[in-house]
């Protein structure tokens, strides 16, 4: 009898508690950023691409829904020809922005990803790349690789001294 | 001898004086080191190799030494994991990466990356070092190497393989101390011929295949299988390997007798004839594209009628043999010149009769005293010619002995040697790029060149011969591993046998070699067959109205004349390619087929080794492999290349060994079926299959073991003949390799793959043929090879054409004076004008007029061209 009773009591103190249930899709949920949703391909703060098409994430992806392929730009930089996530086999485990040496993938807190067609689920480069930066500011792969590209001869780089003159007489 | 040390606390039984790392390396241990290589020895540069050594039992302190300048003496106690000698390797490679870029995502090497290996071995990862990095301006060296000097950690592998190794000499060393620079005086083209080597033996991104990184996919996705290399008789062992269906590289696969550990540039570059837009994809009937069903009923109908095959030194043994099947053996022709099929089939005879014993490459290196007769190595087997710059340095090597410098010291193997060179003597008509290792090098016609071999012999024998050739007779006479190398290069059966009859007359000691002219040019000759000039009367004498020609352009291979004839006199041709040639395109009925990297089967080099190449790519349903499609044009009832073989040996069982050229389809591992792809294989589920698209998986291959998918065995696991990569725990490039050796330079474990199906002594030799007449009047033809050419289908690969060379017309200064033509001009051979024009040239022989071959002119027979004035 005493159980019945503070079985009811329980849930009827329940009757005047603060409600957690949110009217999901009415009222969206305010996820932090860190959250792990829809994938996307971030540029640099000069508004280029930051993918160098180096593939580690390709790799480091354990269901291997990422692809992509390499290809150099006239201005001697490397970037994805091509670049293909398939939303319908990725698990949101956050490893290929792990991996990424230059920012350039990251997750968002978007998981609003349900379509009725599952092929609508896979998303190529220009559903992928948007216009800024994402969650990491500032970054540019280019400025601290050893690489030259237009605009940034050998020597230019961050820590980088200028070249060596070979045929300088100095010891 | 052996001795007995123990690494921490293993004991090992090693060769009494092998440098210590090798002995770590081969027997598992890992040991970091960058500038030690299988092939080019210990410098003691890099000092990351260090470990702890103690004296004795009584050593407690023991003292760090370099585990590659260190022999191996007997009771030596080695510590790796002392923690002094892991924290001088973890701080030397801090030093390395001081000035090294921080460039892995945009290097090419990265993911098989020596120095990457390293790094995560010793267990560098943070950078501490605040300064400034020292930059370096890179060159441009050509298409087909790239350049990165910011990666270079100064190893010196580079100049030791370019410049000691491979003799070439525009590549070095500049600067000093950390500004060491490894490039050419001036940006340009890398000469040698071997430079596409250095991508592998560069542990960095500095060197890197040029062709790969155009069409770059990264080693972990990429897909590989062992391959010969199609484009000399060598058959030089590869890996192929292929992303989405395409080839993107080739690289060297490791064989102890073979190739070892380098290819020349034609093996690593040529193979991308299959991506070319050359390849032919759709069948045709007299010209038109039409569809797969009309073209094989037209194929079907003139087989009906009767139809004679030509066959292909450069298809598998197994597609001429199908063809062989589908037509009769009576009416089955070699695709090459009359005289070049007779001499091919000569040259079998005389390896199969002994006494000289057929010599792999790394026999070659052995040898003490060498002539050459004719061939000019360098372009026609490239490989050959790196090997010879080795036993060149067989006497270096003995004086160095025995003053007791160990074998591995390669720069003290030099000062201790002297200078001093194994006789070395070239009999060619031009200029030679052997020169400098020559100690005699004799210019003379190819009928001289013959003349010149059995004076030696005479000699050998006692007879009486000019003084030169008793000189060389009394050298080769005296060595202890005297050999001689012949081959079909000049079209001239004289200096074959003039090659056997100095073999025959030196006996069991000596040491032959026979170049024949393409890959399977001895395999076609197992099948036997006369030539283009033989099947061209067959047709005209009504045995058949229609021919079949299978993977060949004639008119490289056979005299134009009897080329045209063959179309002539046959109703219907019908030709089988992967490549689009002049003989595909005038054929009435085309049909595509597999390249080489796209199906299984033999190719028979010039040791009579049967190597068996495996499917890269997976085929296309419109390409089946030739012999495949032959099997369903009649030839026989073969679902697989084992059916095939298993025919193919009952048929000739003298050619059973084929079987042994790698295991069957049957053979599985540990794991299963022998994997290509890497794992895990990235993209793997990044198109949308929903488990509804056939091609998500991976087909079966009937031809072998391997599979295309993920799953199955690799590295260890795997028998010799079906490595598809050096896959080992912390190791990815190609460094790996001494892993899979049984010791250093030595056999893979298990056994170098392949089939020698030659034994010494199988058959009597029958005498010589007479020789066809050389009539006619003018100078003797000699076709000049190139290295940067080959067939069609070396000139099919983008990368290679664009190495190689204008087609030359050459004839020495004196021969042109008394011809009446200057540098420059144009001139008419036997009344065709030449496309290329004359080029004088002092070094040349005289009495010959030497042009550029498969270019200009088809190989062929030794005979006398009438060279005149353009009119
Ligand atoms: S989040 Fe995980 S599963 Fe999704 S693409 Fe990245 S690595 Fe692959
Ligand atoms: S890891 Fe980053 S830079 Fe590399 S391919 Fe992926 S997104 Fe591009
Ligand atoms: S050489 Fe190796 S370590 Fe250096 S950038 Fe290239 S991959 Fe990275
Ligand atoms: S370029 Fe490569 S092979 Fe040559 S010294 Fe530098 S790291 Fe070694
Ligand atoms: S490998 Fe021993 S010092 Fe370089």
């Amino acid at each position: 009898m005493i159980g019945w009773l503070e079985a009811l009591f329980r849930v009827g103190r329940k009757l005047a508690a603060k409600t957690v249930t949110v009217q999901y899709p009415e009222v969206k949920p305010k996820l932090p950023p860190r959250s792990r949703g829809r994938i996307v391909l971030t540029r640099d703060p000069d508004g280029q691409e930051r993918c160098v098409a180096c593939n580690l994430c390709a790799v480091a992806c354990p269901v291997g829904c990422i692809d992509l392929s390499k290809a150099v730009a006239e201005d001697g930089r490397w970037y994805p020809e091509h670049f293909r996530i398939n939303f319908a086999r990725c698990i949101f485990c956050g490893y290929c922005e792990e991996a990424c040496p230059t920012a350039a993938i990251q997750l968002t807190p978007d998981f609003e990803l349900s379509e009725w067609r599952r092929d609508a689920l896979v998303y190529d480069k220009q559903d992928l790349l948007i216009a800024g930066q994402g969650k990491v500011r500032g970054y540019r792969y280019w400025s601290v690789a050893g690489k030259a590209i237009a605009g940034k001869d050998k020597g230019e780089a961050e820590h980088e001294a200028p070249p060596v003159d070979l045929k300088g007489l100095r010891p | 001898m052996s001795v007995r040390i123990e690494i921490d606390g293993r004991i090992i039984e090693a060769k009494a004086g092998d440098d210590l790392l090798s002995v770590c390396l081969s027997h598992g241990i890992d040991v970091p080191y960058f500038c030690w290589h299988g092939a080019l020895g210990s410098l003691g540069a890099c000092r990351q190799c260090a470990v702890r050594v103690y004296s004795g039992p009584d050593d407690a302190t023991g003292k760090i030494v370099m585990s590659c300048m260190t022999p191996a003496t007997d009771g030596l106690r080695v510590s790796v994991a002392d923690p002094e000698a892991s924290n001088f390797r973890a701080r030397v490679i801090e030093w390395l990466m001081v000035n090294h870029p921080h460039d892995c995502p945009v290097c090419e090497e990265a993911g098989s990356c020596h120095l990457q290996d390293m790094t995560v071995a010793t267990g560098h990862n943070e950078r501490r070092y605040r300064f400034d990095k020292r930059t370096h301006r890179n060159q441009d060296l050509g298409p087909l190497l790239t350049h990165e000097m910011n990666r270079c950690i100064a190893c010196y592998r580079c100049t030791r393989f370019y410049r000691d190794y491979a003799g070439g000499r525009d590549l070095d060393a500049f600067g000093a101390h950390d500004n060491v620079y490894f490039g050419r005086a001036e940006d340009g083209v890398l000469e040698s011929p071997f430079a596409g080597n250095l991508a592998e033996v560069c542990p960095t991104g500095v060197f890197n295949d040029k062709g790969w990184s155009h069409d770059y996919a990264r080693k972990w996705d990429m897909r590989a299988a062992p391959s010969i290399c199609p484009h000399c008789a060598v058959g030089c062992n590869l890996f192929v390997s292929e992303r989405d269906g395409r080839v993107r590289r080739v690289q060297n696969r490791y064989h102890g007798a073979l190739n070892g550990y380098f290819l020349c540039d034609r093996g690593r570059f040529g193979p991308l004839h299959v991506v070319s837009p050359q390849r032919f994809t759709a069948p045709q009937i007299a010209g038109a594209v039409v569809s797969e069903h009309d073209a094989v009923v037209a194929a079907r109908a003139a087989i009906e009628q009767g139809a004679i095959g030509i066959g292909s030194p450069r298809a598998s043994l197994e597609a001429n043999y199908a063809l062989r099947k589908l037509v009769g053996a009576e009416r089955f022709f070699a695709g090459v010149s009359d005289a070049e099929a007779k001499l091919v089939r000569r040259i079998v005879e005389i390896l199969r009769a002994g006494p000289g014993q057929i010599a792999t490459l790394s026999e070659i290196e052995a040898c003490d005293a060498v002539l050459v007769l004719g061939e000019d190595l360098t372009n026609v087997a490239p490989r050959i010619a790196l090997s010879l710059r080795q036993t060149a340095r067989g006497a270096e090597r003995a004086l160095a002995t025995q003053k007791g410098v160990a074998h591995w010291l390669d720069q003290a193997v030099r000062t201790a040697g002297e200078g001093r060179r194994s006789p070395i003597v070239l009999a060619t008509p031009a200029p030679d790029a052997l020169d400098d290792v020559a100690s005699l090098s004799l210019r003379l016609d190819p009928l001289s060149i013959a003349a010149f071999g059995d004076a030696v012999a005479t000699a050998l024998a006692g007879g009486d011969a000019p003084n030169k050739a008793v000189n060389i007779a009394n050298v080769l006479a005296a060595s202890e591993r005297p050999l001689i190398i012949a081959g079909a290069s000049l079209g001239a059966a004289q200096i074959v046998e003039a090659a056997a009859a100095i073999v025959a007359a030196l006996g069991t000691k000596a040491r032959i070699v026979l170049i024949a002219p393409e890959a399977n040019s001895l395999g076609l000759a197992l099948l036997g067959g006369d030539g283009v000039e033989a099947a061209a009367a067959a047709l005209e004498a009504d045995v058949a109205r229609n021919v079949i020609v299978l993977e060949n352009e004639l008119f490289e291979r056979a005299p134009r004349g009897a080329v045209d004839r063959l179309f002539a006199a046959a109703t219907t041709v019908v030709a089988l390619d992967a490549l689009t040639t002049e003989i595909s395109a005038r054929a009435d009925v085309a049909l595509p087929v597999a390249a080489f990297s796209e199906s299984a089967g033999t190719f028979v080099n010039y040791e009579g080794r049967a190597q068996r190449f495996f499917a890269a790519v997976q085929p296309q349903e419109y390409a089946p492999a030739s012999w495949r499609r032959l099997a369903a044009l009649g030839a026989g009832d073969w679902a697989t290349l084992d059916a095939i073989i298993k025919d193919l040996i009952a048929d000739q069982p003298e050619l059973v060994g084929v079987v042994g050229a790698a295991p069957d389809a049957s053979c599985s591992c540990a794991h299963g079926k022998i994997a290509r792809a890497p794992r895990p294989l990235s993209a793997h589920t990044a198109d949308d299959r929903a488990g509804r698209d056939p091609a998500a998986t991976p087909k079966p291959d009937p031809d072998s073991p391997l599979s295309f998918g993920m799953e199955g065995a690799r590295g260890a696991d795997v028998p010799a003949a079906l490595l598809t990569g050096y896959e080992t725990h912390g190791l990815h490039s190609a460094n790996a390799v001494t892993r899979f050796e049984e010791e250093i330079g030595g056999p893979l474990r298990g056994g170098d793959p392949g089939a020698r199906l030659f034994k010494q002594g199988d058959a009597a030799l029958s005498p010589a043929a007479p020789f066809a007449p050389i009539d006619g009047h003018g100078p003797l033809l000699v076709p000049l090879d190139d290295v940067f050419s080959g067939s069609e289908t070396g000139r099919a690969s983008a990368l290679l054409a664009a190495r190689a060379p204008a087609p030359r017309l050459l004839l020495h200064p004196d021969d042109a004076a008394a011809l009446g033509l200057a540098e420059c001009a144009s001139v008419m051979l036997d009344g065709v004008a030449c496309a290329a024009p004359l080029t004088l040239e002092p070094k040349l022989a005289r009495g010959v007029v030497a042009v550029s071959v498969g270019k200009l002119l088809p190989r062929g027979p030794l005979r006398r061209v009438v060279v005149e004035a353009a009119r």
